[in-house]
């Protein structure tokens, strides 16, 4: 289910790294639980990202969910595609759907995200 | 293809710009009794628009026949209940819509002088005092358009008083009982919000508050009755631990119908709060406004009240702009005066007497409701119900039904729904307010749909989870209105 | 109480389904210092016909049926009877904001063709389903721009209606704006474009501009759209008289469109309720405040409205709403539609020249203070006698004059702003040159 390669965080975002970029997007669990997505808002190019603070939100008809950024850097590019097609995020959240790449500030980082499987667990354990 | 082929109620109305036709109009003008002046002339070539395309072209009897035919697609409480909780439809008396209609009344400038509007200025007057007695406050301005405007007002005099005393202080306490609007309202008066979680009785944790409150709260806003229909019976204690840090009690006025004649907020220890007469005192919702959101302060924040001031001089009634420490206006002029006019109305036709039998018979209907429905309907919180009751859905989603498909099955027995998935701390809220305007034999037929509902939802799950089934459209696709936004008629490329 | 439905036979068996022994168990939870234990000293209730009979009474003591050249934010147009035939639609008037689509679809339709036809007048491409009044509109479309630009400082012009720029302050102080204002040219009374110029910096996230502005003159909206852009920051054109939209250029370089619509069939009633509109470019949606209503279908693929991107408001977005506002003036919307749909393509442009016309009949007359062209107002110098001395002339004819510009404009203490429209009557206007010049 989770990709075995990316990081997650317990806000329900993944990311994953190649050099020193970072691509982020929601999870799965994450899309299912806010249901049909009609909007992303995302920060610009060139936006400064802190780990933990909010850098944008998806929303659904009737709820707004801020998306927190799993790592520190800068804005390298967004999808502006999801302005015009929002329902990827539900249609296919680990991959198309990404959200905005991020040049990270420190590599090492993500180390500190949850693995697949921590992420799983912790997703399971929340269901319950 | 005939297309009138169904009774008037269900059949489609096009859009206004759909049945227009050039050369067609509803109007005429008087015949100019001056020279007519050429725009071109007057304002210059490129000040002057173009013909408006696509702008409607009716005649008279088509103009009515579509708004009439449009208005009976909508449900209104001369149709019957309409039990939205913390929305308090009550029936909205036709006297007040004549009288906001007199010429004297309707037709007068706010430039006027103050010595030609002398009428207007008492009225404005009488109601100051009356909604004075009836929360039991100092001061009252009647400037605010709506309730949210009022709640910004309340918290700008709250800045500005705490500002005069050397610090407008950062935080504002907001229960997580309250109305989405404290929060934003907080933001707009430039404030951090913090929430206050409820206790197990469904009222502020007095405790978690004692915690809360330091030197960095501005205020606490509180609903009272809260959300739950629920009195906050600390209220006094609650009221004790914000002024020992020199902080302020807010209180959001929406349920002071639940209060009116025999509790006095300003008697239990709130600074300001504000008033909904759109709610209270049956102003018309209209579909959505106009409404009218007095705030009401003790004397101490009485020098900050919006500008201007009403006050009796030897010659009668006067407008006062000279109050160096007010926080300015909120709006032009002075208030929905039309608003006020029929609120003023309202509280004529009761009197003492009546708005205290109003109240108690909010009372007794809400908790009439909640007693024959709790047997059916899961009800989360025991304290004794004020105007409005909360049930939740549980009982019902074991079976796959949602609040919202009930709320969607009233429909079909002819009832607007109730309030759904409001307030928030309770999962699956059904938020009734039945209001005291309505019959023991209106109250019976509503009752009795919602237990057969709760019937059905056992026994028949999908006909509740796909209702209703008897409206002129069905459930609608609110998704794709979100995801692919069409906000106005445009000509049709075709033609 | 007449209002009140129960029987005292039917509360006495409501209280025993309840279980309760009597109507002071209601409210048995609230402590004994929280009661109020006296009757309220408001008195006895009255009948309807005391209630139309103090009304009436009070009525009497206000000017009407005076002939009246005020304007000032405020207009005296025809209300044609339809209107209230309309807005007296129980349906229309005793429904609440409409949530429930289903059953709302009436309200949502007419919301929809008042968008469309805020979008038709303006220039714009989405309107929003309206705001308390023109004055509230202003700090809104501010705290717009300010959101859509990430800047904080609004630079308005003294042109904008006073008492509008009292609105804008008052907003702003809370949210730590710095508001800056601009002059006016001394001959034309248009806004002076040169100080605007001067004054917009890489920090100003909107411009506000009212067209007409408060003198009656019409603006330069072309060139203040240039001026503003060229430094990254939004143009704010506010309107208050809205049947000048009938005749004046939209402001289609302006990036929001923000005004009143009193003048669309709205009583003038002391000064409200009124209606405002927000109305902007698509790209700018998102942080547009106030309702919207979009079109779809519904499960059977008919045609249906719905309220949509809610999720901007309050009652969602909460603490990060765009507003809070959570209400339009849907009444009051709904009249302006109806008038709009009455008066329609040809009648709104005759209308406007009507206005057009009386007003440069009046300004003929008199000796005026600025040369800029002008709407349906304009600026009037007195010489020998004051402003007021010669509204308390007027009055004795029946007269209500114009409005005495010194309280807003010290330098203008020896002028009026007068405004015309197409309920004045020739008559009156050569009454009230009379009276002005002294004769």
């Amino acid at each position: 289910m989770y990709p075995q390669e990316f990081r997650y965080t317990k806000e329900h975002e993944w990311v994953t790294v190649s050099g020193d970029i970072a691509t982020i997007g929601i999870t799965d669990y994450a899309q299912k639980e806010l249901g049909d997505i009609v909007y992303v808002d995302l920060p610009r190019v060139g936006d400064a990202v802190v780990a933990g603070k909010t850098m944008g939100s998806v929303e659904s008809v009737k709820a707004v969910s801020d998306i927190y950024s799993p790592v520190t850097g800068e804005v390298v590019e967004v999808n502006g595609a999801l302005a015009e097609a929002p329902e990827k995020v539900n249609q296919d959240p680990h991959g198309e759907a990404w959200l905005v790449k991020v040049k990270l500030a420190d590599p090492e980082e993500i180390n500190r995200l949850l693995t697949a499987a921590e992420y799983q667990s912790y997703v399971e354990a929340v269901q319950r | 293809m005939i297309k009138k082929v169904r009774s008037h109620v269900s059949q489609n109305e096009p859009l206004i710009f759909e049945v227009s036709s050039p050369g067609k109009a509803a109007y005429q003008l008087p015949a100019l009794d001056v020279p007519a002046v050429a725009p071109e002339a007057a304002l210059g070539g490129e000040n002057v628009r173009a013909d408006i395309e696509g702008f409607p072209e009716v005649s008279e009897v088509e103009a009515v026949r579509h708004f009439t035919r449009l208005s009976t697609h909508n449900y209104a409480i001369d149709y019957g209940l309409y039990p939205l909780g913390s929305c308090t439809m009550k029936y909205n008396p036709r006297l007040n819509e004549v009288v906001a209609r007199l010429d004297g009344l309707a037709w007068i400038h706010p430039y006027q002088p103050d010595e030609l509007t002398q009428g207007a200025l008492e009225i404005l007057a009488r109601l100051e005092a009356a909604l004075a007695e009836i929360t039991g406050m100092d001061a009252v301005t009647l400037q605010p358009a709506a309730g949210a405007h009022g709640e910004l007002t309340g918290l700008l005099l709250i800045r500005a008083a705490l500002s005069a005393r050397g610090n407008p202080r950062k935080k504002v306490l907001i229960p997580d009982s309250a109305h989405g609007t404290n929060p934003a309202t907080v933001t707009m008066a430039g404030y951090v919000c913090e929430n206050i979680a409820s206790n197990d009785r469904g009222m502020v944790d007095v405790e978690a508050l004692a915690r809360a409150v330091d030197e960095d709260v501005a205020a606490l806003m509180v609903t009272n009755p809260n959300t739950l229909g629920v009195f906050e019976v600390n209220i006094h204690r609650i009221a004790e631990i914000l002024h020992a840090k020199g902080a302020m009690v807010y209180m959001d006025g929406a349920n002071m119908n639940a209060l009116t004649g025999i509790a006095r907020p300003g008697d239990f220890g709130v600074d300001v709060m504000h008033l909904n007469l759109h709610k209270t005192f049956s102003t018309p919702h209209g579909g959505g406004g106009p409404g009218a959101g007095p705030v009401a302060v003790k004397r101490h924040l009485e020098p900050f009240l919006p500008v201007p001031r009403l006050v009796r001089g030897g010659q009668g009634w006067r407008w006062d702009y000279d109050r160096p420490q007010s926080i300015g206006r909120v709006r032009a002029f002075y208030g929905n005066f039309g608003v006020l006019v029929r609120a003023l109305a309202y509280i004529l036709a009761h009197g003492a007497e009546g708005l205290r039998q109003a109240t108690l018979d909010a009372i007794l209907n809400a908790t009439y409701v909640r007693k024959r429905l709790e047997a059916y309907y899961e009800l989360p919180h025991q304290e004794p119900t004020m105007h409005e009751c909360v049930f939740s859905d549980s009982r019902q989603a074991r079976h796959g039904v949602r609040t919202m498909d009930i709320a969607k099955r009233l429909i079909d027995y002819g009832f607007h729904p109730y309030t759904v998935s409001f307030p928030l701390i309770v999962p699956g809220a059904m938020m009734i307010e039945p209001t005291e305007t309505e019959s023991k034999q209106e109250l019976d037929l509503f009752i009795d749909a919602l237990i057969s509902i709760a019937r059905e939802a056992e026994e028949n799950p999908e006909l509740v989870k796909t209702a209703p089934h008897s409206t002129r459209v069905r459930r609608v696709d609110e998704v794709t209105a979100a995801r692919k936004p069409v906000l106005r008629w445009r000509p049709d490329p075709a033609f | 109480m007449r209002y009140l439905p129960h029987s005292d036979e039917e509360r006495r068996q409501m209280l025993a389904a309840c279980g309760l022994g009597s109507e002071a168990d209601l409210y048995r939870q609230l402590p004994p210092d929280v009661r109020l234990e006296r009757p309220l000293a408001l008195g006895g209730g009255l009948s309807e016909y005391e209630i139309l009979d103090y009304f009436r009474a009070r009525a009497a003591e206000n000017a009407s049926g005076y002939a009246s050249f005020l304007g000032a934010g405020v207009y005296y147009h025809y209300r044609p009877v339809l209107v209230d035939v309309v807005l007296s639609r129980g349906e229309f008037l005793t429904s609440y904001t409409p949530y429930q689509s289903e059953i709302s679809q009436g309200t949502l339709t007419t919301i929809f063709e008042f968008q469309t036809l805020m979008c038709q007048l303006t220039g714009m491409e989405v309107a929003n389903a309206s705001m308390y009044d023109g004055s509230t509109a202003v700090p809104e479309a501010a705290l717009m721009a300010m959101r859509l630009t990430r800047r904080e400082r609004v630079v308005a012009a003294r042109t904008l209606h006073p008492e509008y720029r009292e609105v804008l302050r008052t907003y702003g102080r809370s949210q730590g704006v710095e508001i800056e204002e601009f002059g006016y040219d001394d001959e034309l009374g248009s806004a002076d474009l040169e100080d605007l110029a001067a004054r917009v910096d890489d920090r100003t996230a909107a411009v506000i501009l009212q067209q007409p502005n408060f003198f009656g003159v019409v603006e330069e909206v072309r060139e203040a759209a240039e001026i503003a852009h060229r430094r990254g920051s939004l143009l704010v054109v506010i309107f208050s008289e809205a049947v000048s939209l009938g005749l004046l250029a939209p402001p289609i370089e302006a990036d929001i469109v923000a005004g009143e619509l009193q003048s669309f069939a709205i009583p003038p009633s002391y000064g409200g309720p009124f209606a405002g509109v927000i109305a902007t470019k698509e790209k700018f949606v998102r942080q547009l405040p106030g309702r919207l209503v979009g079109q779809t279908t519904d499960a059977a693929g008919n045609r249906a409205f719905c309220l949509t991107l809610t999720t901007r408001e309050q009652h969602i977005r909460r603490e990060k709403a765009t507003s809070n506002i959570c209400t339009n003036q849907n009444l009051i919307a709904l009249a302006a539609t109806v008038f709009l749909t009455v008066y329609g393509r040809r009648g709104l442009r005759e209308l406007a020249e009507q206005n057009l016309s009386k007003a440069h009949y009046l300004a003929g007359r008199l000796p005026q203070r600025f040369f800029g062209p002008f709407f349906n107002e304009f600026v009037a110098r007195t010489a020998a006698r004051s402003p007021e001395e010669i509204n308390r002339r007027l009055l004795e004819r029946r007269i209500l004059g114009g409005l005495p510009l010194g309280r807003y404009y010290p330098e203008l203490s020896d002028c009026m702003l007068l405004c015309a429209t197409e309920m004045s009557r020739r008559q009156d206007m050569d009454t009230l040159a009379e009276v002005f010049l002294g004769r």
